[in-house]
C-alpha cells in the first residue's frame, strides 16, 4: 500500500467520525486556535483505540492494569481531548476551556493536568521512548497490559524516534505498538518534499517491528489491524496509517494552511461548520 | 569516586527492587555484580541518551527509581530536553549520573569536558544537583540521594581522587556543610574544589590568615540561609568551582549576597573557567593549573580581598 492510494477509498465518515470533528469544532468555537488538521486526520484512529482496543477506567485513570496511551503528535491533542472527554476522564465542558487560562487543556497534552494522559507531549520524538519504558516495565512486572504510541509523520523526521525504534526492536517488546498517522503533510508541506520517510514500512520493519498497514479513515479496517496486534510475539508492532491530513471537511483536507491556526475568524468558522455539513455521511460502522 | 556511586547503585538495587539501572555502551563490565544479580533491572543500552532519557521517564512513571549514566556531557547537552521535558516536568525519580564532570576528561577535548553542566541542570525546574568532594562524601550521599523526590543530576568527579571529607560532618541533602570556620574569610567549594579550598586554607593559615570553608555538596537545592549564615561572620567570601562562572556556585553565592541584607557589604570574588572552550588537552590537574583552580591562587585571592577589605 502506498502514497494515498488507500485514503482516496476510504468509505465515507459515519455519523460518529461526523459528530467527533463537529466536536472539535466546538473546541475551536471557543478558543479560535488549534493544530486542525493533525487532529481531523486522527479522529478515527483514536475512535477505533477508545471504542475498541485501549483498557482503561475513566474514574480511574491511574488503573494500574489500564493500557498505556501517548499522544506523541501531542499537536493532535484537539481528537484526544474530545474523546477523552466523551470517554467521562473530564466533563465536556472543560473542552471550553482550552488553551484558556483557568483550563487545563493546553495546545499539547500536559500529564500533570490531564486525567488519562500519561506523559505530556508536545516536542516531538519524546513518546516513543516513554512508551518503551513503560513497556520494558511491564515486562519486568509480568503484567499483560499494553502500550500503544501514536505519532505523527513529519515527528519521524526526529532521530530520537529511531533511536527509540532501534531499542524496541533490540528488547523485542511486542506490548508495545507504534501507530503512525501517515497524512502526508507536514507543517510546511508534503512530507515528500520536505523529508521523504519513504520506503517507510521498510524502514520501521529494518529496526526489528512487524509491521502492517492500514487506511487510517477505514473504522471497520483500523479495528481489524489494531485487533490484530501484536503481529508477533516476539517483536513489537507497528501500524502505519494512512490517512489524509484535515480530513472530513473539503477546505482543509490537504490544506497545510490548516496545520495550525490561530485567530480562526467568524467566517473561517462558518465555513468549517458548512463544510463538515456538506461532507457525505454514513450509519456508524 | 565513580566506583563508590555504582557500588551503592548496586547496593541501593539490593535493598530496594524499584531500582533500575540504564547505561548508554558503558565500559566493558561496569555493574557486572548488579547485572547477575538483577539481569532483568539492568538495561544497557546503545549510544543514544535521548532515548535513554526517554526510557527512564516511562520506567519512572512506573514507579520505578531510575538510575542512568553516562558522561556528563551527553546527559546534560545531548539529552537536555528529554532531562527537562520527559523527566524534570513530571518531577521524576530518575537519577543521571555523569562521568567526567568539570575538566576530568581534559585529553578527550572540549566534546567531552563537561564544563557548564551544573548551569544546565541548574536552570531546570524539579532538578537536584549534586556533586560530591570524594568517594567517602559520595557513598554517604548516595542513600539521601535515593530518598529524594524528584530528579537529581550526580556529577563525579575523576576516581581516585584524594579523600578529603571526614565521617563525622554532619551531611544532609542542600545544605552546606560547614568544614572548617576562619574570622578572615569563608571559601565555598563544591566538588572536588574542597581539596583546593582545603590545601589552600592551609596556606593561609601559614600567612596568619583565617579562612573558613563552607562546602556545597549539594547545588540545588541550596539552603541559602545557612549559605548567608556561614558567610555573616567574616568579610569576604571567594567561591571556586571546576565549571564557567555563570550558572554555577559562584552565581549561586552571588545571588546568596546581593539578596541578603548585610550591615556591612561583603567583598567577594568567583573563580572558574573562563567563559570559554577549553583549548588545550593535558590531564585535569593541567587544565585546573591553567586555569588557575590552584590552593595557591586561591590563596592568593582571599589575601587580596581581605588586604582590600577595609577600603571597600
Amino acid at each position: 500500500m502506498a502514497g494515498n492510494e488507500c485514503a482516496e477509498q476510504t468509505p465515507p465518515l459515519d455519523s460518529r467520525s461526523i459528530l467527533l470533528r463537529k466536536e472539535i469544532l466546538r473546541v475551536l468555537e471557543h478558543s479560535r486556535r488549534g493544530h486542525l488538521g493533525a487532529a481531523f486526520s486522527l479522529v478515527e484512529i483514536l475512535r477505533v483505540l477508545y471504542d475498541d482496543i485501549l483498557h482503561f477506567k475513566s474514574t480511574a485513570p491511574d488503573w494500574p492494569a489500564r493500557d498505556r496511551f501517548i499522544l506523541s503528535k501531542g499537536h493532535g491533542c484537539l481528537a484526544l481531548y474530545v474523546l477523552l472527554a466523551e470517554k467521562g476522564f473530564f466533563p465536556r465542558e472543560e473542552l471550553e476551556r482550552f488553551c484558556k487560562p483557568e483550563g487545563i487543556l493546553g495546545g499539547h497534552p500536559d500529564a500533570r493536568k490531564i486525567p488519562g494522559v500519561e506523559t505530556s507531549t508536545g516536542s516531538l520524538g519524546h513518546g516513543l521512548s516513554a512508551g518503551l519504558g513503560m513497556a520494558l516495565h511491564a515486562r519486568m512486572a509480568n503484567a499483560p497490559h499494553r502500550v500503544f504510541v501514536v505519532l505523527g509523520d513529519g515527528e519521524c523526521n526526529e532521530g530520537s524516534v529511531w533511536e527509540a525504534a532501534m531499542s524496541a526492536g533490540k528488547h523485542r517488546l511486542s506490548n508495545l505498538t507504534a501507530i503512525v498517522d501517515y497524512n502526508k503533510m507536514q507543517s510546511y508541506g508534503s512530507t515528500a518534499e520536505v523529508q521523504n520517510l519513504e520506503p517507510f514500512a521498510d524502514k520501521w520493519r529494518s529496526f526489528g517491528f512487524a509491521v502492517r498497514e492500514v487506511d487510517g479513515h477505514d473504522i471497520a479496517a483500523l479495528r481489524e489491524v489494531l485487533r490484530a496486534a501484536p503481529f508477533d510475539r516476539d517483536r513489537p508492532s507497528a501500524v502505519i496509517c494512512h490517512t489524509l491530513k484535515g480530513k472530513g471537511i473539503a477546505l482543509t483536507e490537504g490544506n497545510p494552511a490548516w496545520h495550525h491556526k490561530s485567530r480562526i475568524s467568524d467566517d473561517e468558522l462558518r465555513s468549517l461548520y458548512d463544510g463538515i455539513e456538506d461532507t457525505p455521511c454514513v450509519k456508524p460502522v | 569516586m565513580r566506583q563508590a556511586c555504582l557500588n551503592a547503585v548496586y547496593e541501593l538495587a539490593r535493598a530496594d527492587d524499584r531500582v533500575v539501572f540504564i547505561g548508554s555502551d558503558l565500559g566493558v563490565g561496569t555493574l557486572a555484580a548488579f547485572r547477575k544479580e538483577f539481569p532483568e533491572r539492568f538495561v544497557m543500552e546503545g549510544v543514544s541518551e535521548a532515548n535513554v532519557l526517554g526510557m527512564a521517564a516511562g520506567l519512572a512513571m512506573e514507579g520505578h527509581i531510575v538510575y542512568v549514566n553516562t558522561l556528563a556531557v551527553f546527559l546534560t547537552r545531548r539529552a537536555f530536553e528529554q532531562a527537562a521535558i520527559d523527566i524534570a516536568l513530571h518531577n521524576l525519580n530518575v537519577r543521571l549520573i555523569g562521568n567526567g564532570g568539570g575538566l576530568v576528561y581534559a585529553p578527550l577535548g572540549p566534546t567531552h569536558m563537561a564544563i557548564e553542566d551544573v548551569a544546565l541542570m541548574r536552570a531546570v525546574p524539579n532538578m537536584a544537583i549534586v556533586a560530591p568532594a570524594d568517594a567517602r562524601e559520595m557513598q554517604r550521599i548516595m542513600p539521601l540521594v535515593h530518598a529524594q523526590e524528584g530528579p537529581v543530576y550526580i556529577r563525579l568527579a575523576k576516581g581516585n581522587d584524594p579523600i578529603v571529607t571526614s565521617e563525622d560532618e554532619p551531611l544532609a541533602f542542600g545544605r552546606p556543610v560547614c568544614c572548617r570556620s576562619g574570622a578572615d574569610a569563608l571559601i565555598l567549594s563544591t566538588g572536588i574544589t574542597l581539596r583546593i579550598a582545603l590545601e589552600a586554607a592551609e596556606l593561609l593559615a601559614r600567612e596568619g590568615a583565617e579562612a573558613g570553608i563552607a562546602h556545597c555538596p549539594t547545588l540545588k537545592p541550596l539552603d541559602r540561609d545557612a549559605l548567608a549564615h556561614a558567610m555573616q561572620p567574616v568579610p569576604a567570601v571567594v567561591s571556586i568551582e571546576e565549571h564557567v562562572l555563570s550558572g554555577g556556585l559562584g552565581s549561586i553565592a552571588a545571588e546568596v549576597i546581593a539578596e541578603t541584607p548585610w550591615r556591612r557589604p561583603k567583598r567577594f570574588k568567583r573563580l572558574g573557567l573562563p567563559d570559554a572552550y577549553p583549548s588545550r588537552y593535558g590531564s585535569q590537574a593541567d587544565l585546573l593549573k591553567f586555569y588557575g583552580l590552584t590552593p595557591e591562587h586561591l590563596a592568593e585571592a582571599v589575601l587580596s580581598l581581605r588586604d582590600n577589605t577595609g577600603s571597600g
